[in-house]
Parts: C-alpha cells; structure tokens; sequence
C-alpha cells in the first residue's frame, strides 16, 4: 500500500514535469535542417493561404526543404510581423508592402541586389528601396482596382458600356439604374459596407483617386510626402457619393457591415463592385464577361484614364536569418516564379508575376488594364502606398466616414476632408518623430 | 491503521516530495509571469520595434506615455465604465442571488441560464452584441459605432449580461453560508425582512462582496476583447488639426493601439503605458480589498 502510493506519487510527479517540459520544447524544432537552411514564409493575403500552403507541401516533396507558411489573418498582418520577428525561428520570408513598412522594417531586410531572384524580374518597377538604395523588397504579382461592371446588366437597364467613359457617363447610368431598381430587380452599387473586411476598398483604394491626381500635379511623388493639398477632395467626394446613394443598402446601415458586396454581385443584384483583380477568379465563376473600369469622378480629361495599378504585395527576405536559410529561400523564391506548375499556380491565384519565366496571366480585370494602356491612357499608380501610419490614419477615414453616411450634411463632410488631409500631416508627423 | 500511524505516513513523504508537485506551477508560474513581468518593466525603458533590439533610454517613454492625450481620455473613460458596471453588476448580481436563494422554483434551472453568457469569449459577444444594437438602432437610422453614449451603454449592457451570472454564484455561496441560526433569531426578534437583509444577511455576505467588487474593479479596467469587438474605440472626435480622439477607446485598448501603431518608438511607450496600467489596477484593488476587509464579520 505504502509502495504503491510513493509509487504513484512519483508517476504524478513526472507525468507533470514531462508535460511541461513538452510544452516548453514545442517552438524549439526545426533544427535537423539548419543544414539545408528551412524557410518560414510569413503571407499577408489570406485570399493566398491555401494555395501558399499547396505550394509549400509541394516544394518540400521535391527538394525535401521545410518550408512553413503562416497567413496573418484579415487586417493583423502588422501585428503578426512584429511578433514573429521577435521569435528564435523569425520568418525568413516576408512581406513589406509599401514605403512607410520600409522605413518600419527596413533594418531587418536583405539587401537582394544581385540575387538569383532579381535576376527573374522582368521590371524594376514594384520594387521598393530605402533611402540608401538597398533593395529592400521585390513585387512578386501585380494588381488592379477600379470599379468592376456586369455589362449584362448595364444592357438590361438599356444602356451601354460606351455610355460610361467619365463621370457624368457613369453618374446617368448608375442613378437611372437604381431609380429603376425596384423594376429591374437589381440595383447600381453593391454595399459600401464601413468594417473592418470592406472599408479599405474606399479609404486605401477609392480614396488613391485624390493622392493619384495630386502626385500627377507635383510631378510625381518618389517619397512620402509630409502632407497632402486634398485638392482632389470635390472628386473624391462625386464617386464616393454615387457609390452609396445607389446602392443596395442605405448609406445609414454601413457602419456595422455584413453585407456580401461581393456576392452581391455575383449573384446579379449589383451592377458595379469596387474592388480588384484578386476579385477576377471569385467573380468570373458566375460572371464571365465581368470587366472593369476606372474610378471616374469628374477629373478634366478622365476619358483618358486607366485602371489603378500596382502592388503591395513586395517580398522580403529576413537579414537575420542564418545564410542557409536565406539560400533556401532564395531559391524557394525563385522556384514559386519560375517552375512552370508552382508559377502557373500563383499565376491563378494572383495575377500576373513580374518574372521572366513566369507564364501569361488569364485574368481578364488585369487584361482590362493592358486594354486601358493599350489605348494611350494613363495608368493611376497607387499612390495611396504612401499612407502614413496606414492603420491609425484609415482608422479616422472610417469614423468620418461613418458619420458622413449618417447625415451627409457639409459639416460632416468637412470632418472628412479634415481626418483625409491634416490627418495625413498628423499621422506623418507621428510616424517620423 | 490508527490515527498516529497515518499522520506519520502522510507527513514525512509529503515533506520529501513536496517540491516534485509544487516545482512544476512554480517554473510555470515564473516562466509565464514572473519573468516577463520583470522583462516587460526593463522595456518600458528602452526603445525597440523587435525586444532583441531594445535600446535603453531612461524614462521617455514614460514622459510620452503622460503627455499622450488620448491616453489620458481613455483613463478617463475606462474609470467612468469601471465604477458604473461595477455597481450595476454587483447590484443586479446580488439581487438575483438573493432572490434564487428565497426558495423559488426551478432555482437551479434559473441559475444554469444566468451562469451561461459567461461562458462565452468576450470577442465573440462583441460582435453578436454589436449585431443586437445595431439591429434596433438602425430602426432609428443611427448605429453604435456613431454615437459614443450608445458605445458606452452598449459596452455595459454587454458586460453586465456576462457577468451577472458569475458574480452571482458567488453570492449565492456567500447567502447559502449565512447561518439559518441567526436569521430565526433576527426573525424571533420582531426584524423585518429589510433589517434582516441589511443588519444581518448582508454583513455576513461581506466576504462575497469583497470577491465581488474587487472582481467587477478590475476586469472594469482590464477590460480590452469586447471594447475591441463592439466599437474600437469608434466613434472618433476629428480635432480640426487633423488629429483624433478615440471616444469609446478604453485603457487596455489603448496600449495596444499604441503598441502596433507604426510610429516610431510607440513600442516603448506602449509598454510605458502597461506599466503605469499594472500600478493602477493593483494599486485600486488593494486598496478596495483594505477597505472591503474590515467590513467583514468575524463569526
């Protein structure tokens, strides 16, 4: 009896001890490979994650490296980074999406100039460099947004897609449709919905109409500018009125969200949908023939206007990684754009890759965009990568926002062009102290 | 075995082993407490984006932690929400309690129902809460998110259907303990059923409602998963420099907003923030615990 209990005393004990000890030794794996070098690649675009994870299993079946990637949930990619940098096994991938995350996150990327994986670049455009010239990160797909249109239904209203070359154009044809909605069984815009999953189409994506046309006026900005004019504001103010006036929702229920904009217009209930290219594989399944155009908003010559095009999507690789690692990720980069399977994947998943050896995008909202350039337009860059402090600043654009579709009186409005301007030279001014 | 014999048996091996059960939490503790506690207060001295690259640089992150205005709104704030949910849940809580314990039908039934909603995460009752308000607020064209008043009742609708439950256990443990004894003697004495809540019942709740107040103070200010989840700290206050208060935007939200905002050095003052936080929540409950204490009857 007296045995038995000491007995089971100390088998307590040591189911105990080994417990903890199992937890404690949990993140520590991983070193059997240091060696060949592993990779951790860190993705921000949840749209991505399953494809990424595919692309992971099968990279280690061929070549037997790990390659481990986690994908920061909607909207925390920020945060994520800043914890995981902070780890023993740190990312060795990752990404900085514009100037402001290089001057954040600079200091801890490798300097790519020369590598094998800037050497399949194609174009030195989406590339990001910090203020001494080290290429910092390097674009690895290539995007577009504007305003997405089923023709369909623009013809079943009884118009054409030739009506909308310009605002005026597009304000005809959307306040016709949705004065009709009741009639047609569908309506102009999709819902603008204000959280967290839909509010950057309007404070990130709209709201780069402004920053674009007033870049255009200076010349072109090639860094942060310390504040901004809102000389574009009136226009800003044109699309963003007509996108929530006629609209399925009413503009006073957009705070909250929880409307499917984008199924919304899958499914033939909204003839327009701010979005991008990323929307092309989703949208295309109900609606082939979906196309896109620019964001018009009674700019002077705006027939003349593309899509907006670029990238946030910028690779970079971890400076602190061991050189192993940084070789093996290396050439986990090189072999996601050039091997014919994993590329034509990410091909699918992300448009078109500025690589060499990458194959031909089928995605028809970028096509759109080679048409718009095709034709002599100008392309809209996105200037609105210079945000500062993006979260805190676009935060504000929100809650404006919020009480502007409330009461769309010009006091409220003033309280946006306040929060997108001099909220611009504040959030600036908080970024660089 | 006799009763000497089984002291001796007990005592002796108990003694030897003690550390084999007790050294496990203790690592536990100080590996997930201790040491980032001691760690967290060195940072809120230094600058640094990742903790490897910390910097020392003596109290400015302090000096920005106070000069932080916003900081300041949301102390303010936060203090506001504490006191009010405190009191409403304790109220409300005991309440309930007092009348489950009167004997009523289906007690146990009424019990489980108002223990549940704490059985919920606070980020999931955020959203589902959010979707409530607003459901009824859109009737009147309005949401939480545009008017910090309903951002504040909102918040304490909200943590006082989560916690009435739980602090209501307690008092009903505490009410349950009271001794029948002396209820018939208050009875017998010719006391009402007032006196005999207020000059008998509650006196020997005491220790309740010092687990209770201290419970409802703190997780007031502690606060962070449903302020984050119903408003964010929304609506905000659009200074005409440019510049912005967060209205609904609580003590522990905050921190955080401040730790993962972009600005240089915000890390630091972030954790300069935490630190001046962990003193004042430890240094009010204390100090309601010392004042509660001496309330209690010594039976």
């Amino acid at each position: 009896m007296k045995n038995l209990k000491k007995v089971l005393a100390v088998l307590l004990a040591m189911i105990m001890v080994i417990g903890l000890a199992a937890c404690s030794s949990g993140g520590g794996g991983g070193d059997s490979s240091s060696e060949t070098g592993s990779v951790y690649w860190l993705n921000f675009k949840p749209e991505l994650d399953e494809t990424a994870q595919q692309l992971a299993k099968m990279y280690t079946e061929k070549t037997g490296v790990a390659v481990k990637v986690v994908t920061a949930a909607s909207g925390t990619y920020g945060q994520t980074l800043t914890s995981e940098m902070d780890k023993s096994a740190a990312p060795t991938l990752f990404v900085i999406t514009n100037q402001s995350m290089v001057k954040e996150w600079g200091d801890y990327a490798m300097d790519l100039t020369g590598t094998a994986i800037a050497n399949e670049l194609n174009t030195d455009g989406f590339n990001l460099y910090d203020e001494n010239g080290k290429l910092c990160s390097i674009g690895y797909c290539y995007e577009c947004y504007g305003i997405i249109v089923n023709p369909d239904l623009i013809e079943a209203a009884g118009h054409s897609m030739d009506e909308i070359t310009n605002f005026a154009g597009l304000k005809a044809v959307a306040e016709d449709i949705h004065a009709r909605a009741d009639e047609l069984g569908f309506d102009a815009f999709s819902s603008s919905d204000m959280d967290g999953s839909s509010s950057w189409r309007f404070t990130g994506h709209m709201a780069n109409l402004e920053y674009f046309y007033e870049e255009r006026d200076d010349g072109g900005w090639s860094e942060q500018p310390a504040s901004i004019k809102g000389t574009y504001m009136d226009n800003f103010k044109n699309l963003y009125d007509l996108c929530i006036n006629n609209s399925l929702t009413a503009p006073t229920d957009l705070a909250n969200g929880g409307h499917d904009a984008e199924n919304e217009f899958k499914t033939g209930k909204a003839a327009f949908f701010v979005n991008g290219s990323w929307e092309y594989a989703a949208v295309s399944e109900t609606i082939p023939n979906a196309t896109m155009i620019p964001y018009y908003c009674g700019v002077a010559g705006e027939e003349k206007a593309g899509l907006n095009c670029g990238t946030e999507n910028c690779w970079a690789v971890n400076d602190n990684a061991s050189d192993a690692d940084k070789q093996a990720t290396i050439d986990f980069m090189v072999w996601l754009v050039s091997d014919p399977e994993a590329a034509g994947l990410m091909v699918e998943q992300l448009g078109v890759l500025p690589y060499k050896n990458a194959p031909a995008s089928k995605n028809g909202f970028l096509a759109d965009a080679d048409r718009y350039n095709a034709s002599g337009c100008y392309v809209m860059d996105w200037a609105t990568n210079y945000q500062p402090n993006v979260d805190e600043y676009r935060a504000a654009l929100v809650s404006a926002l919020n009480k502007y579709n409330a009461d769309q009186s010009a006091a409220n409005w003033a309280e946006v062009v306040t929060a997108f301007v001099d909220g611009w030279a504040v959030q600036y001014q908080k970024a660089n102290q | 075995m006799d009763g000497k014999k089984k002291a001796g048996f007990f005592k002796n091996p108990l003694r030897r082993w003690s550390w084999l059960f007790m050294g496990p939490v203790c690592a536990a503790f100080a590996i997930g407490f201790v040491w980032p506690f001691i760690q967290g207060i060195y940072l809120s001295f230094c600058k640094f984006k990742l903790i490897r690259d910390a910097k020392f640089i003596g109290f400015g992150n302090y000096v920005s932690a106070f000069a932080d205005e916003t900081f300041k709104h949301a102390f303010w704030y936060t203090a506001l929400f504490a006191i009010v949910s405190l009191v409403l849940i304790n109220v409300l809580a005991f309440t309930i309690a007092y009348l489950l314990t009167q004997g009523l039908k289906r007690s146990n039934l009424y019990r489980t129902v108002f223990f549940m909603p704490n059985l919920i995460g606070g980020i999931v009752l955020g959203y589902i809460w959010s979707m409530i308000f607003d459901g009824i607020l859109s009737h009147f064209n309005t949401s939480i998110l545009l008017e910090s008043k309903y951002g504040f009742w909102g918040l304490i609708i909200l943590v006082c259907w989560q916690q009435i439950g739980y602090m209501m256990i307690i008092y009903i443990a505490g009410l349950q303990a009271v001794s029948e004894d002396m209820l018939e003697a208050a009875k017998i004495d010719g006391a009402t059923k007032m006196q005999t809540l207020f000059k008998v019942t509650i006196p020997n709740v005491m220790p309740s409602i010092t687990i209770c107040t201290f419970l409802g103070l703190t997780n007031g200010f502690k606060l962070f998963d449903q302020n984050l989840a119903l408003t964010a700290g929304q609506p905000f206050i659009i200074q005409p420099d440019g510049s912005n208060i967060k209205t609904t935007e609580m003590l522990a939200l905050n921190i955080y907003n401040t730790f993962y905002n972009s600005s240089s050095g915000s890390q630091g003052t972030a954790q300069a923030k935490a630190v001046i936080f962990f003193i004042l929540v430890a240094g009010l409950g204390l100090l309601q615990l010392a004042y509660t204490r001496k309330r209690e009857v010594q039976q």
